[in-house]
């Protein structure tokens, strides 16, 4: 029963990658860590695993239906390489609950700023200003 | 601009980075917020940090390998229907206004904040 759970939120968490941009680890690492019985360290892992090819699929079916320049995205992922290495050793190192309580502040304005652009009125031509 | 483009990428890729091997998601829930007040819509801020995503949780994934913290089996578990989820959410995406993806990334973001405040 708590496979087939985690199997369910994992498919969600894909549903929720492809439609969002994201890669779904907000539930791959609950599944892990509640239904799978991962600690949180090693949920966090793990689900890093699963996105990999998940991101992939994802990134195919995106580039089919002509919505991405792949160069932009490779770019961003080799920049980052100095980001992951230091949230890596931090999540080694610190107490989980503080980084939650900052992650949770942060995804409230965030939250705010998209809500106020989802609600205005739509732009004659929203893709203008990326070209 | 391309100078001042590819600074603005690293920022941007640095914090997802950070984001990533912090918390075990793919940053994409920093890259694009970001992405989309760069002047990227909806549907190619969502596909570019999909492919950004790739680097960076592999990247992630290798350095916690290194730490023992990775457990395959269960990666090989869950993998197969993120794998088909993500299928079904990217042809979803393309059926709804862009704007309507905004709100819902609102809505994720509303959840998982009142998910991590309250313990």
């Amino acid at each position: 029963m708590d496979v087939a759970l985690a199997i369910l939120l994992a498919l969600f968490g894909g549903a929720v990658g492809g439609l969002l941009g994201v890669g779904g680890g907000i539930l791959f690492v609950p599944a892990l860590a509640i239904f799978l019985g991962n600690s949180q360290l090693e949920a966090e892992a793990t689900s890093l695993l699963v996105i990999v090819p998940m991101a992939v699929v994802g990134t195919w079916r995106q580039v089919r239906h002509g919505n991405v320049d792949v160069r932009d995205g490779l770019l961003i992922g080799v920049l980052s390489l100095p980001g992951v290495v230091v949230g890596v050793v931090v999540a080694n190192a610190l107490p989980q609950r503080a980084l939650e309580l900052g992650f949770a502040a942060l995804s409230l304005i965030v939250a705010a700023r998209l809500l106020k652009r989802g609600l205005a009125e739509p732009d004659p031509e929203p893709e203008a200003a990326a070209r | 601009m391309p100078a001042n483009r590819t600074i603005r990428f690293a920022a941007i890729g640095v914090l997802a980075g950070a984001f990533s091997g912090l918390f075990g998601v793919g940053g994409g829930i920093v890259m694009v917020p970001l992405l989309i007040m760069l002047g990227f819509g909806e549907r190619r801020a969502t596909a570019t940090s999909l492919s950004a995503i790739v680097v960076i949780a592999a990247a992630a994934a290798a350095l916690h390998g290194l730490y023992g913290n990775v457990r395959l089996g269960d990666a090989a578990l869950l993998v197969v229907p993120a794998a088909a989820g993500v299928g079904i959410g990217v042809a979803v995406q393309q059926r709804i206004p862009e704007r309507a993806v905004s709100l819902l990334f609102a809505l994720l973001l509303f959840v998982v904040a009142a998910e991590l405040i309250v313990p």
